[in-house]
């Protein structure tokens, strides 16, 4: 009964999202108010419905209810709760579930946070979202039913992957489609505008919570896919370029651009089809990303099982929705106006700088991720492309824009002199080069790239620090805290923001340069050196685990002679699907990691109470790779819970404007 | 009419990776063809599983058409194609030769009495070296070679009825004559 009725809750959100996607659209071309209202309503009862199917799936996976054909797939009764919870969506269908669910939610917060929007721009922002709902609600209900029955019902499931099976892995989708979904407000807004033929300073401040709010989900998003990899596959790696990998990274590297270009479009008015262009662009790699994963045109660890019907329909949904708002954009883009002027030298052409260095590198990246499709389409060759090339392309492409982050801020809108940015910026250079050279002695050997990353790093730093310091010597309240309390949060976003890249940096730069990756061979009782620690081998045990059998090894971390730790990796073998995961043991540490995994017994006969190999790493600072993330995202959230957005403020705001309209005494 | 055109360059770029994307479902990127294919044949020189005494090598297959099946008593798979190899090895058009690949022999003989033995003659690959040479990722996988001992075909994964009939039998005959 459950599962019927999430059925028909998705059918009737199908009809509402219809309804959403046109009624409002023909309302604003024909100024037809009434049509204009149906928007927020549609908004809402469609997320409703979504909620109520989602909420079925999710009790059918609970209830361990195996007549549903994707809960006898993907789930098992010895799964932990909250894993089948997790596993609604875990499959094809449950994720575009969880999708469309993102979807309808991030509509339901623009219809209830957009008072101030004119009525014709909301209800074509939320057309624009309801028909891509239409998209996603059809291929579900055509080709996708998470709902389909299994009848006989299983007796068993055959249990969600246990790759899956891990918290990384429960909350990285939600967050990732956070991002990805996110972006389609921005790109609703962009189509609004290129519909309405307008294009402001006003639209920019409107649009810009939103795609900051987004970025930062799937910034949030990629930093947990990349450590749960770290920790979960067992070989100490965080990025592979995996096809999947670049699929969310584009969109990631179009929202950076897009946040910088709406930031110069809300504050000097100029680069309007732009940043038009990159809000359809973000978006559309995010759809382009959902088909790459499913179509089965890319071989990736990440592809869901994969279905010619259902490749053809994304690529059909994405000819429309992609190719709509291009032929839009070529018709249209002129019209919304060319922006102010700016010298070459100002925080305008930095900004630009660093827009065109990121849609250089999301080429770059998109170029090697489709390279192996080019040429098997073209019957030329069998490839694949890999970290060599994007590893090549990549940073030296990112130099120049970490070198800018750290003069953008400081150069002067619409015009900078380069004798000022000199003089504010000198001992800056400074510190960083010194650091840069000095640094990799202490930590023990020297190689350029080394200096390379740290200088980088370190002159995000500095920069940093000379920004907000001239800020504050610049500011005419009187006291630090006042003086402090006077930036709006969106300043201190950005400076946490670009704080957060550069921990990021020395994360890659002192991981890669320094890490230590043993794999040995010890018996029992034996002991192995690696870096300036001893690693004593304790033998593996076997153990029960709520559905899998366990095999855990007991390794005893020394230094100088003081025991540091008991790390305790394990091999487990899931019941249900006999498949085994190498789950590492890992001491975390702010300046490092110390990381094991157990490889294959090599005793004789497989005795696992015999010999093991064993795979020891140290990876100096690694975690700040990740802290550098959430930095970056924190940064966001800064920006947006900034005075201008929220919504109190702007109610006193409109509530005040109103009583002065209508003549009565201002407050 | 320039900035016309300016505008409409994001929609043909998007064009034309359309056109790749659609080619690109009608593909099939797991699917890696040999780089053996059109070579000779990795020399190998094996002891029998029938005849541990003796030894068996390419050399001696030369100057007939011939199958190389990759098969081991631990692959699971294998069992969905040997039914096909049994029937194949009665009509006696075309011999085939088994490659037991990282298998016990003790093994590997109870596996060929249980499920039929449709080899001319089995070698034993205990390391797995010879697979290495031919290149041999996942079992089972079957190579056609000529009288010259050029690899004519790669079947990765079990042989299908369809595969047998329609690829390499013609092959075969072609070969033959």
């Amino acid at each position: 009964m459950i599962p019927e009725l999430g059925h028909f809750a998705l059918i009737l959100a199908l009809l509402v999202a219809l309804a959403q996607g046109t009624l409002p659209l023909a309302g604003a071309a024909l100024g037809e108010s009434r049509l204009m209202e149906l928007a927020r309503p549609a908004a809402r009862a469609q997320f409703l419905l979504v909620v109520v199917a989602f909420a079925c799936l999710a009790a059918s996976f609970i209830g361990n209810d195996f007549s549903v054909q994707n809960v006898a797939t993907n789930s098992n009764s010895e799964l932990p709760v909250y894993y089948r919870f997790a596993a609604t969506w875990g499959s094809h269908e449950g994720s575009l579930l969880l999708w469309t669910l993102m979807l309808a939610g991030w509509t339901f917060a623009v219809s209830v946070f957009s008072r101030h929007l004119p009525p014709i721009l909301l209800a074509r922002v939320i057309a624009v979202m309801g028909l891509v709902s239409v998209g996603f609600l059809a291929f579900l209900l055509f080709t996708s039913n998470p709902f389909e029955r299994l009848l006989p019902a299983a007796a068993e499931g055959r249990d969600l992957n246990p790759l899956l099976q891990d918290p990384g892995m429960v909350i990285h989708p939600p967050m990732l489609y956070m991002g990805y979904v996110g972006f389609s407000v921005a790109f609703a807004f962009a189509i609004a505008a290129l519909l309405g033929g307008r294009l402001d300073a006003t639209w920019a401040r409107w649009s810009r919570p939103w795609t900051t709010v987004a970025w930062s989900f799937l910034t949030i998003g990629i930093a947990l896919g990349s450590g749960w990899a770290y920790y979960t596959l067992g070989w100490g790696g965080w990025w592979f370029w995996d096809p999947v990998e670049n699929a969310s990274f584009m969109p990631w590297l179009t929202g950076t651009a897009l946040i910088h270009s709406l930031a110069v479009t809300e504050k000097r008015g100029a680069f309007k089809s732009w940043t038009v262009l990159l809000a359809i662009v973000a978006f559309s790699l995010s759809l382009l990303g959902t088909f790459l994963v499913r179509s089965g045109v890319l071989t990736s660890v990440h592809a869901f099982a994969t279905d010619p019907t259902r490749g053809v329909f994304i690529l059909a949904f994405l000819a429309i929705v992609i190719g709509g708002s291009l032929i839009l954009f070529a018709y249209r883009a002129g019209k919304v106006g060319l922006g102010g002027n700016f010298a070459t030298v100002s925080r305008e052409s930095m900004l630009l700088a660093n827009n065109i260095l990121l849609v250089v590198a999301l080429a770059s990246v998109m170029l090697g991720t489709l390279y192996p499709l080019f040429l098997d389409a073209l019957h030329l060759d069998k490839i694949s492309v890999g970290p060599p090339y994007f590893d090549a392309v990549f940073y030296p492409l990112m130099a120049p824009a970490l070198f800018l982050m750290g003069v953008g801020p400081v150069a002067r809108w619409s015009h900078a002199a380069l004798p000022e940015l000199w003089t504010r910026l000198k001992w800056a250079l400074g510190v960083a080069i010194v650091s840069a050279l000095v640094l990799p002695f202490v930590l023990g050997r020297w190689t350029p790239l080394i200096s390379v990353g740290l200088f980088f790093a370190f002159w995000i730093f500095a920069s940093t620090v000379e920004t907000l310091r001239a800020r504050l010597a610049g500011s005419t309240h009187r006291g630090l805290m006042a003086k402090l309390t006077a930036n709006s949060p969106s300043y201190y976003g950005m400076l946490v923001a670009h704080v957060g890249i550069g921990v990021f940096v020395i994360g890659v730069t002192l991981v890669k340069a320094y890490e230590i990756e043993r794999d040995v061979r010890l018996a029992p009782g034996e002991s192995v050196a690696v870096g300036r620690y001893d690693v004593r081998f304790l033998g593996v045990v076997p153990g029960p685990g709520p559905n899998y059998r366990a095999l855990t090894g007991t390794l005893e971390l020394r230094e100088d002679g003081r025991l540091l730790e008991t790390l305790k990796p394990e091999k487990r073998i899931y019941n249900a699907s006999g498949q085994t995961m190498t789950i590492a043991a890992i001491d975390v540490g702010l300046l490092g990691d110390r990381y094991i995994s157990l490889g294959e017994p090599v005793g004789g006969d497989n005795d696992i109470g015999g010999a093991w190999a064993v795979r020891i790493y140290i990876k100096p600072f690694i975690d700040w790779i990740w802290a550098g993330a959430f930095l970056m995202a924190l940064g966001g959230f800064l920006a947006v819970s900034d005075r201008r957005y929220r919504l109190a403020v702007r109610r006193k705001a409109a509530a005040a404007w109103d009583r002065l309209r209508s003549g009565a005494p201002a407050d | 009419m320039m900035k016309r055109w300016r505008w409409s360059i994001p929609f043909a770029i998007f064009v034309v990776l359309l056109v790749f994307l659609w080619i690109g479902l009608g593909r099939d990127p797991s699917v890696v063809p040999s780089p053996l294919l059109g070579k000779p044949a990795p020399a190998f020189r094996l002891a029998q599983l029938h005849k541990p005494g003796e030894r068996l090598q390419n050399e001696d297959l030369k100057g007939q058409v011939w199958l190389l099946n990759v098969w081991a008593s631990w692959c699971v798979s294998c069992r969905t194609e040997h039914p096909l190899l049994v029937q194949l090895a009665k009509t006696h058009l075309v011999p085939v030769y088994g490659l037991d690949y990282k298998d016990k022999p003790e093994q590997a003989l109870a596996w060929l009495v249980q499920n039929g033995d449709p080899y001319t003659a089995s070698i034993v690959d205990a390391d797995g070296r010879v697979g290495i040479d031919y290149g041999v990722y996942g079992v089972p996988e079957t190579f056609l070679i000529d009288k010259a001992g050029i690899v004519r075909y790669k079947q990765i994964g079990p042989l299908t009825a369809e595969t047998l009939n329609e690829k390499i039998l013609p092959l075969v005959r072609e070969l033959q004559k």
